[in-house]
């Protein structure tokens, strides 16, 4: 289960988000660390001091692409420099599926630069599967969409979130980037049990999982990346473990950032989730999917 | 494509990105006169704790804050020139009449030179001064990641003629000013603890009174070419002749034509020049500001529509 058609059949253990606080530390101390998730959108740029302290890091670490503002459920065409500089980054970078938000962001080439929730109807599922499709065909690698934090429904929701997203990822044809600190927030926002959501994914399409922390105000959550991963977090992680198997996993920490040990140690915390499910898997291949990635290779 | 979801997302984008009150809260009244407490109920639902309006004002809120801290990390300097007060102004008006139209908050600042130019009330009397500084803050973005072009061949160099078409390096940027804002720039950095000027959007606390103080300049015109060595922006001042000479090398004229340019309103001594000239192409090499002309790639057309 943990390498599929939507990771590249890869097997990649527990990353963080590479971010300005830690170059530093990275390149003396040279940690082990299994994996990192970039931003595209931070090295999509012609060249400069970015695209070499991206180099360098990819002399010594594996790197997964994760975008903030392709929206694919904005309703006006997918824009072509995007994609144009997103495609060579991926040449850069080799990564084996890129992801990006299940969101929209834009009107009239005018950015919000915020993930802004869909309305849940069979109508916006088909544009934004359809948008999906294309950018997964021009990239030529997979691509993982990712559940995002809300703080508002629309009246004109024909279904839940997790209804949505199934419509969505069967007619793109592609991966899920499962949050489920995301999925915590807009359950604690929008009043849905977490696990049910959780228990609704199919499964055998989540290429990545993010993890990270929140900010609980009196009358709503926040989705701020400035905490550790809570317990109700660790446990609705636990129950996609259990359900996809060990899954390439990255915590997200984008504000008032600790040392780099700190929210490393904090990531590993998956792994005692992880090896437990990978003590529970027999010895020999429960699936294809390994065999498949040998031919591969 | 769906009305329907053309018609939410424009209401909501507009929503959105209305400005903010003073206190920093979703006006109650839009300035076309909707009501926002009806209009985001017409788009929205309430739940137990929250009304349409509030939930709203979560996304209005976190548009507009978002917004500010990327212009206020980019444009430290045009705040030291103005002042809290005026430079919040400037920023509020300018992100309300120019919002980002790239996928990149990189290029949230693109449009602020024009626009101070044509709204110089929004920053009388520096408003020379506030045009320079922006000027710089934004030529500094650019120079930063800007792409780097391989020397020219040897054979290129010994072969060239009063005809010959230079390219300048991408991250040179050349300005002509009024206040000389290179110091000032220098000084605001190293005041935001940063003694590399190039990093990009310094973001520790700025002292802000000695930066005014700073700030008081007196002008004087300078020329001044902001460019990249290795990973590192620096500032360069130039003469007029070399100004006006690299303008329009940069413009894409031929050599000859750059040379009548640096001349054309010159004082300087006509048997100084040939020497000076020697200097110049001397010194542009090392730096590696002269290119080969690019052949533009295409690369994108042959890969077809999209949509
Ligand atoms: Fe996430």
């Amino acid at each position: 289960m943990p390498a599929n058609r939507f990771n590249g059949f890869t097997d990649y253990g527990v990353g963080i988000g590479l971010r300005i606080p830690h170059y530093q530390h990275i390149f003396e101390q040279k940690p082990v660390v299994d994996w990192f998730e970039i931003i595209s959108e931070n090295y999509m740029v012609e060249g400069g001091r970015p695209l070499h302290v991206l180099d360098r890091i990819l002399e010594q670490y594996r790197v997964v692409q994760h975008g903030v503002s392709m929206y694919f459920g904005s309703a006006e065409p997918l824009n072509r420099e995007h994609l144009r500089r997103l495609k060579n980054l991926v040449r850069r970078t080799k990564t084996p599926w890129l992801t990006d938000h299940l969101c929209w962001g834009s009107v009239d080439g005018r950015y919000t630069h915020d993930l802004l929730p869909m309305p849940y109807t069979f109508e916006a599922a088909r544009l934004t599967a359809e948008k999906i499709r294309q950018v997964q065909d021009f990239v030529e690698i997979p691509v993982a969409v990712e559940n995002v934090s809300s703080y508002a429904e629309f009246h004109l929701s024909e279904m839940t979130e997790w209804e949505f997203l199934n419509e969505v990822v069967e007619q793109a044809d592609c991966g899920i980037l499962l949050d489920v600190n995301n999925i915590y927030v807009s359950s604690r926002n929008h009043g849905f049990n977490p696990l049910e959501y959780v228990n609704s994914v199919p499964a055998e399409r989540v290429a990545q999982i993010h993890i990270a922390g929140h900010s609980e105000f009196k009358r709503y959550t926040l989705d701020t990346h400035d905490h550790p991963v809570i317990e109700p977090v660790w446990q609705l992680y636990a129950r996609a473990i259990e359900r996809c198997g060990p899954t390439a996993t990255l915590l997200e920490w984008d504000d008032n950032i600790p040392s780099f040990d700190e929210v490393h140690r904090e990531a590993l915390k998956a792994n005692r989730f992880l090896h437990k499910q990978e003590d529970l898997l027999p010895s020999f291949p429960s699936t294809t999917e390994p065999i498949l990635e040998e031919a591969t290779r | 494509m769906s009305g329907v979801l053309v018609e939410l997302q424009k209401r909501m984008a507009a929503a959105v990105m209305e400005p903010l009150t003073r206190n920093e809260t979703t006006r109650r009244i839009r300035r076309d006169g909707v009501a926002m407490e009806r209009e985001a109920a017409a788009f929205i639902k309430p739940n137990d704790s929250l009304s349409s309006l509030e939930r709203l004002e979560i996304y209005n809120r976190q548009y507009w804050f978002r917004l500010y801290s990327s212009f206020e990390d980019d444009f430290p300097g045009l705040q030291a020139v103005l002042g809290r007060r005026q430079f919040e102004r400037v920023m509020r008006a300018y992100l309300d009449q120019c919002p980002s139209i790239s996928f990149t908050l990189r290029d949230l600042g693109s449009r602020l030179h024009a626009w101070l130019t044509n709204h110089k009330e929004f920053t009388a009397p520096k408003s020379r001064l506030a045009e320079d500084i922006a000027g710089l803050e934004w030529a500094h973005i650019e120079a930063y990641d800007a792409a780097t072009t391989p020397p020219p061949t040897p054979e290129f160099f010994a072969n060239v003629t009063e005809e010959t078409v230079f390219q300048l390096q991408p991250s040179v940027r050349l300005l002509d000013l009024s206040y000389p804002v290179d110091d000032l720039m220098i000084a605001v950095r190293q005041d935001a603890g940063s003694n590399d000027t190039s990093t990009n959007n310094a973001t520790a606390t700025r002292k802000v009174s000695t930066l005014r103080r700073v700030a008081n300049l007196p002008p004087a015109q300078i020329w001044l070419a902001v460019h990249r060595q290795e990973f590192t922006v620096y500032y360069k001042r130039l003469t007029p002749e070399e100004y006006r000479m690299l303008t329009a090398i940069q413009a894409g004229n031929a050599f000859g034509v750059a040379f009548e340019a640096a001349f054309a309103n010159s004082t300087m001594d006509e048997a100084d020049r040939p020497a000076f000239l020697q200097e110049c192409f001397h010194q542009w090499a090392i730096l590696g500001w002269l290119c080969e002309p690019e052949i533009p790639s295409h690369e994108f057309a042959r890969t077809g529509e999209l949509q």
